[in-house]
């Protein structure tokens, strides 16, 4: 079990290439601060993003995750995101219905002048993971954890065992 | 000589239809049948044990069943839904096949027995109180009796409200429980009349999406995409859950999701494939109270 005094929420956020990747790179490029317990796989649209994505995301460790993209009307592909907001609105259900707490995952809209709405929807998301603790209860559904299930085990150990800064600078 | 009978002898005759596909009696209640003979044809029979989903067979995958030629299939209102969702979604032509539909009034939920059993409700199938296409209207020709409504039994969707009411927590250690018996043997798939993807993700495994180790891990991300695939489309006929050798309850989970897509989009699945999926579709002011 996960130590809860130390217990750093892992968020893996899905996000659209046009809008939201956009408006977390102003929230960075702006400096704005927020939790670093986000990390971001970028895809091309909301559309493209497909329910195991954050099955996937859960089953490798995840105890969060957020999926955004443009608002509607704001499409880059005119309606993938239309598409989405059906496809998860039902998936949220399905989540809900056997057993997954909804509170895990956020979907919002970030269009790529919202740095500061990113910034909110991330340190929103981290605080009420954190809140929930650690999602044990799907990870260890294997069994226990082992090293291969657990890819950010790895990089967390290396990075907190070496001398590289904790903050690089932007480049 | 029943309707059903006559009515399969004369496509058979005229040669509308090479083979008729239905059900006959058998030691373990009824099974499917396929009759390629008009002489053959007073083996059909439509009764409370007539469990099974006939429109599976019509999957253009199944190289066997499209061998015998063209097809006249038996359907009751469920089936005749699957059919529906079959053309809806471009799988053959309407003109390929030709449906019979029976006037049903409920069938049993395990066929057994040398006579079909009096429907109770301690033996009707879940799926049957409340059915709103007890007359299939899309069908070539309607044949039978009508039929009393079924027997009124603890439905699923008082199961569904059980479910709901309790915990996030217990609703997880519910379902781990009943998914963790899954051996991922994909009889639900096999079973399913609009589980007919030429190669299913589950399948596939560069990258392996889904694992296919049954432990409740890969259990949940098989069933998960099972019914989020089936989101708008399954048609509820339960066979799926017949299927099943460890005996899941995944009628429950195909008749949740029905009652998602119809609170959130309207959408109740019909016998009308001019009807588009819910899913697929989109309206501009779809419901986004859960987007922030």
């Amino acid at each position: 079990m996960t130590d809860l005094s130390t217990f750093e929420p892992r968020v893996t956020a899905f996000v659209c290439n046009w809008c939201t990747y956009t408006g977390a790179d102003l929230a960075g490029t702006s400096r704005l601060h927020m939790a670093s317990n986000v990390r971001i796989v970028r895809l091309p649209c909301t559309g493209r993003i497909d329910h195991l994505f954050i099955v996937k995301a859960f089953e490798r460790g995840a105890d969060g995750v957020i999926v955004s993209g443009c608002h509607p009307a704001d499409c880059h592909y005119t309606a993938g995101n239309y598409h989405a907001r059906r496809r998860f609105g039902v998936f949220r259900e399905l989540l809900t219905f056997m057993g997954i707490d909804p509170q895990r995952l956020t979907f919002s809209w970030v269009s790529a002048s919202e740095g500061r709405k990113w910034q909110d929807v991330v340190n929103e998301t981290v605080d009420r993971v954190r809140r929930l603790g650690p999602f044990d209860s799907y990870h260890g559904l294997a069994g226990a954890a082992t090293a291969a299930d657990d890819p950010f085990a790895a990089i967390e150990a290396t990075a907190a065992s070496s001398d590289a800064p904790e903050h690089r600078g932007a480049s | 000589m029943s309707d059903l009978q006559d009515t399969a002898r004369r496509l058979l005759d005229e040669g509308t239809v090479q083979v008729v596909i239905g059900w006959e009696a058998s030691r373990l209640g009824a099974r499917p049948v396929f009759v390629t003979s008009a002489d053959d044809c007073d083996k059909l029979i439509f009764d409370t044990r007539c469990v099974h989903n006939l429109a599976t067979f019509l999957n253009p995958r199944r190289v066997q069943v499209a061998a015998l030629g063209k097809a006249a299939v038996v359907v009751k209102g469920c089936d005749a839904k699957a059919v529906a969702g079959l053309l809806r979604e471009a799988q053959f032509e309407r003109d390929a096949v030709v449906t019979i539909g029976v006037r049903c009034g409920g069938v049993v939920s395990e066929p057994s027995g040398l006579e079909p059993p009096e429907l109770t409700s301690a033996n009707v199938a879940a799926r049957c109180p409340g059915c709103d296409v007890r007359e299939p209207a899309s069908v070539d020709f309607l044949v039978g009796e009508a039929q009393p409504e079924p027997p009124v039994t603890t439905s699923l969707n008082e199961r569904i409200g059980e479910l709901d009411a309790l915990s996030p927590a217990e609703r997880f250690a519910f379902w781990t429980g009943e998914l963790s018996r899954c051996t991922q043997c994909y009889a639900c798939r096999q079973a399913c009349p609009l589980c007919y993807c030429e190669r299913c993700i589950v399948e596939k495994s560069q990258p392996q999406w889904i694992e296919t180790s049954p432990h409740p891990r890969g259990n949940f991300a098989w069933h998960l995409t099972r019914a989020q695939h089936l989101a708008g489309r399954c048609v509820g006929c339960g066979e799926c859950e017949r299927a099943c050798p460890v005996g899941i309850p995944l009628g429950l989970i195909n008749r949740k999701l029905q009652q998602v897509v119809h609170e959130l989009y309207g959408y109740t699945v019909t016998d009308d494939p001019a009807v588009p999926a819910p899913i697929g579709a989109y309206a501009t002011d779809d419901t986004q109270d859960f987007i922030k």
